[in-house]
């Protein structure tokens, strides 16, 4: 979808929250000096086209207990990954799925699953549930626990 | 710190948030909740920081921008220095250390394909390490849903 100057102004003015007012989109209509049906419009047509993917509330993982996140990575034939990987999507546990290029001989992993547990222990446990599911069209596996954060600005379109 | 409320709240508004002229009343009445109360008990997990926020989740790659992982192999001795290079480049959005042979692993954000690359491309220059990029060859859907 092709964003127009007033899309990406929207985008600009709400991708860090609605106001908790009881009409959120009017409030962004005045700051846009535009109707509140067209701010309204607008995010039907970005909802239906993919842009915007949902409205609601973002969790903090950390402070609601998921303190452990481990990157799954697993080597897919590559005839069985993308019926697999949507299942694996599936799963409530798993927060982000892609499938990915190896990198050979570095990196023979094509899918890969974002997991959360409370723990390291959680995070494995629903490993050996994706490795099940995965079974013998996955030839071998990882999983990438992050030790520290170097760097996190968030994926923001700049104004 | 969640009470029963605040529960049924999140595990029913982590998407499908109404576009219509009262939301907040709309998603309220779907919960048996008034608009009064809803209101207030966001309000105070923002303030709790139980949320992130509480709005719209946009799609950078449909928006007609690109993010692209990718990673490196940092021997131990170098990798602070490394850090400040990654982290020194305004595409570069996140950056982890990860405990893996490839140890750092980061997200190239930008409006085009060739700024990310260049990103990339000066990293390797700086440090004299390769980066293995990994773009998204395809995205499946999730389930939004951590029960709480």
């Amino acid at each position: 979808m092709k964003l127009d100057a007033t899309d990406r102004r929207l985008v600009i003015t709400t991708q860090a929250g609605l106001a908790l007012t009881p009409e959120p989109y009017r409030a962004v209509a005045e700051q846009l000096g535009i109707a509140p049906e067209e701010v309204m419009r607008r995010l039907l047509a970005m909802h239906k086209a993919g842009v915007l993917r949902r409205i609601g509330a973002v969790p903090n993982h950390y402070a609601l207990g998921y303190r452990a996140n481990g990157m799954t990575v697993w080597d897919v034939a590559d005839d069985r990954v993308d019926g697999l990987g949507e299942r694996v999507g599936q799963l409530a546990f798993v927060s982000h799925c892609y499938r990915r290029p190896r990198r050979l001989p570095d990196w023979p992993y094509n899918l890969f699953a974002m997991v959360h547990g409370h723990d390291r222990a959680e995070v494995e446990a629903y490993r050996a549930e994706i490795q099940s599911m995965l079974g013998e069209a996955c030839r071998s596996h990882d999983v990438l626990y992050s030790t520290g954060i170097l760097k996190k600005t968030g994926l923001r379109i700049g104004g | 710190m969640l009470d029963e409320t605040d529960r049924r709240i999140l595990n029913a508004l982590q998407g499908d948030f109404p576009i219509c002229q009262r939301p907040y009343l709309a998603a309220a009445d779907r919960l048996n909740l008034s608009e009064r109360k809803l209101l207030a008990c966001l309000k105070r997990m923002l303030k709790e920081r139980v949320l992130t926020r509480f709005g719209p989740l946009y799609n950078a790659d449909r928006m007609g921008g690109i993010n692209v992982l990718a990673a490196m192999v940092v021997p131990e001795a170098d990798y602070e220095d490394t850090a400040a290079v990654v982290n020194a480049q305004p595409e570069i959005a996140h950056n982890y250390r990860r405990e893996h042979r490839l140890n750092m692993w980061f997200v190239g954000a930008g409006e085009t394909p060739g700024a990310v690359e260049t990103a990339f491309l000066r990293i390797e220059a700086a440090t004299g390490l390769p980066v293995y990029r990994f773009p998204k060859e395809r995205e499946y859907f999730v389930e939004l849903k951590l029960k709480l």
